[in-house]
């Protein structure tokens, strides 16, 4: 077999003795799409966070590549530059143009000269409908058009793999599809992604795998299709009821 | 009371001297502004009846506003003022650039910059608890004392030198206010895309920072146009030392107010300014909605 793009081993993590991963272990394929589901406070922010490094882990080890990225003298920097990150609430940088937002770290952390990162962000934008944006500034354009430039920010240093912290939930409904449509177009480029998300039809849509997150545990996981029309735990069907109820799905 | 804004119903915020008024007709509006006019005309008027009738003001204006005496100090206390100003200019550079660093230091995070940290916060905290005049005095009397080899003796550089450490302890606090109000989530995102704590504060959050305490560095701009004039103690012959000598030369007090009214012919713009910059500045973050 061969070794998986990302794997968590008895990853635990606890803010102010609350815990909030318990013992989660996950394996993400090559090109695997996985969608991590689950009430608020389940963990899946918190989950994507330490794979970034973002927080550091209590107990456990986070594998990419083979590498163990939790290991003491593992430079953080070095990990973050092999993978994206896509918060919720954009988080772009207010003083910078998007084409600066999304070449600003290829040229100083990677080391892109200056026209290749701009020519490259350029090419980003074109593809994904953003060309006539490059010289705006974020505060100009709508949430869903900040939240396709941070993701395209994330795919401007060419990640190994891409996480996705509930990055439609803070848009307007209207502006959800817009988002939604580009993450379909990574998974058919072969991109390796995360996905946290409240969103169960895109979920059943684009996931290869599932992962039902309850309290810190992966409590349930499989193919789409069994998890949505056919899960075992009650916790996963409690859950499912209420986001059927809520017309989610 | 209804709601207040600063900006009225014709989108105008505040003017240069104030708000405008924020509700009424026309009409109401400029009669308004005769009434302000009338009653001001009154209270100034009678205010200046009552010094200029009072027995002591000949005296007075003889001290202290007596126009032969005035253009006699005028040239010394001119040339002194324009030293004033050029080491309020030099410093103010200085100040800038020093407190920044001083910033970043204390902003950067984990244990491996604590003894960084704590030499910035140990500068800080030691230079605010002490007076600035006791700072120039210490160095601009201190350390030419030592006659230390290749060490500047001049008074003015050393004078020069205990404002702008004194100046950059309190700008830092400032930059640090304006590094500690950008959103965290600014900080993660930018950690995320694999830059350096120092690049994270160079590209991301300094620039941000700037912008939201520009106000306040003006007003510090504005105190040490005026504490700049400290100096005069180590004998340096600025605005204030010229006006104190012409003083103890002629016993007249005129040159004290040619000073003053140099120093206010700078600060009160910049004190305006100041306040036409912060308005500006409140009413254009009320129009992004945050």
């Amino acid at each position: 077999m061969s070794v998986p793009k990302l794997e968590l081993r008895n990853v635990q993590k606890a803010f102010e003795n609350k815990m909030v991963l318990h013992d989660v272990d996950l394996v993400v394929g090559h090109h695997d799409v996985v969608c991590l589901i689950g009430a608020s406070g389940s963990g899946k922010s918190t989950l994507l966070k330490c794979v970034n490094l973002l927080f550091p882990i209590d107990d456990g080890q986070i594998f990419l590549d083979g590498d163990e990225i939790t290991a003491p003298g593992v430079n953080p920097n070095q990990v973050r530059q092999r993978m994206g990150i896509v918060f919720q609430a954009f988080n772009l940088f207010p003083h910078m143009s998007v084409l600066d937002n999304i070449t600003l770290s290829p040229r100083k952390v990677h080391g892109t000269d200056r026209p290749t990162a701009e020519s490259r962000a350029r090419e980003l934008l074109d593809k994904f409908g953003l060309g006539d944006k490059v010289d705006e500034y974020p505060d100009r354009l709508s949430g869903g058009q900040q939240q396709r430039v941070a993701i395209m920010r994330s795919l401007a240093i060419d990640p190994e793999l891409i996480l996705l912290d509930e990055v439609t939930s803070a848009l307007d409904p209207e502006l959800i599809a817009e988002v939604l449509n580009l993450i379909r177009n990574l998974k058919e480029d072969g991109m390796t992604m995360v996905i946290a998300t409240h969103e169960m039809g895109f979920a059943r849509d684009v996931a290869d795998r599932v992962c039902f997150l309850d309290d810190g545990v992966i409590l349930e996981q499989g193919p789409p299709d069994r998890i949505f029309r056919d899960p075992q735990e009650a916790r996963t069907q409690q859950f499912l009821q209420r986001i059927i109820e809520a017309g989610r799905l | 009371m209804t709601e207040q804004s600063s900006v009225d119903r014709f989108g105008r915020g505040p003017g240069l001297f104030g708000p405008h008024r924020r509700s009424g007709l026309r009409e109401e509006g400029a009669r308004g502004a005769l009434i302000a006019f009338v009653s001001t005309v009154v209270f100034i008027g009678f205010v200046l009846w009552l010094i200029l009738s009072s027995d002591t003001w000949p005296a007075v204006q003889n001290q202290f506003f007596n126009w032969g005496h005035f253009q006699t100090a005028w040239p010394a206390v001119l040339s002194g003022f324009w030293l004033d100003i050029r080491m309020f200019l030099l410093a103010e550079v200085l100040i800038l650039a020093i407190a920044l660093i001083v910033a970043m230091i204390r902003a950067l995070r984990g244990p491996a910059f604590f003894p960084l940290r704590l030499l910035a916060v140990t500068f800080i905290d030691l230079i605010r608890g002490v007076p600035v005049i006791l700072l120039i005095l210490l160095l601009g009397f201190g350390v030419p004392a030592l006659q230390l080899p290749g060490v500047p003796r001049s008074e003015l550089f050393w004078g020069l030198t205990a404002l702008v450490i004194s100046y950059s302890a309190y700008t830092a606090e400032v930059y640090r206010a304006g590094i500690e109000s950008v959103r965290e989530s600014q900080r993660m995102s930018a950690r995320s895309l694999g830059l350096t704590q120092l690049q994270t504060l160079r590209y991301v959050l300094v620039p941000q920072a700037i912008r939201n305490v520009i106000p306040a560095l003006l007003n510090g701009f504005v105190s040490l146009q005026k504490d700049v004039a400290l100096v005069f103690v180590l004998g340096v012959r600025e605005g204030v030392r010229a006006a104190q000598i012409y003083n103890s030369r002629t016993f007249n007090y005129t040159g004290y107010i040619a000073a003053t009214v140099l120093f206010l012919l700078v600060s009160v713009p910049l004190a305006r300014f100041t306040d036409w910059y912060t308005d500006r500045d409140r009413r254009r973050k009320q129009a992004v909605g945050g």
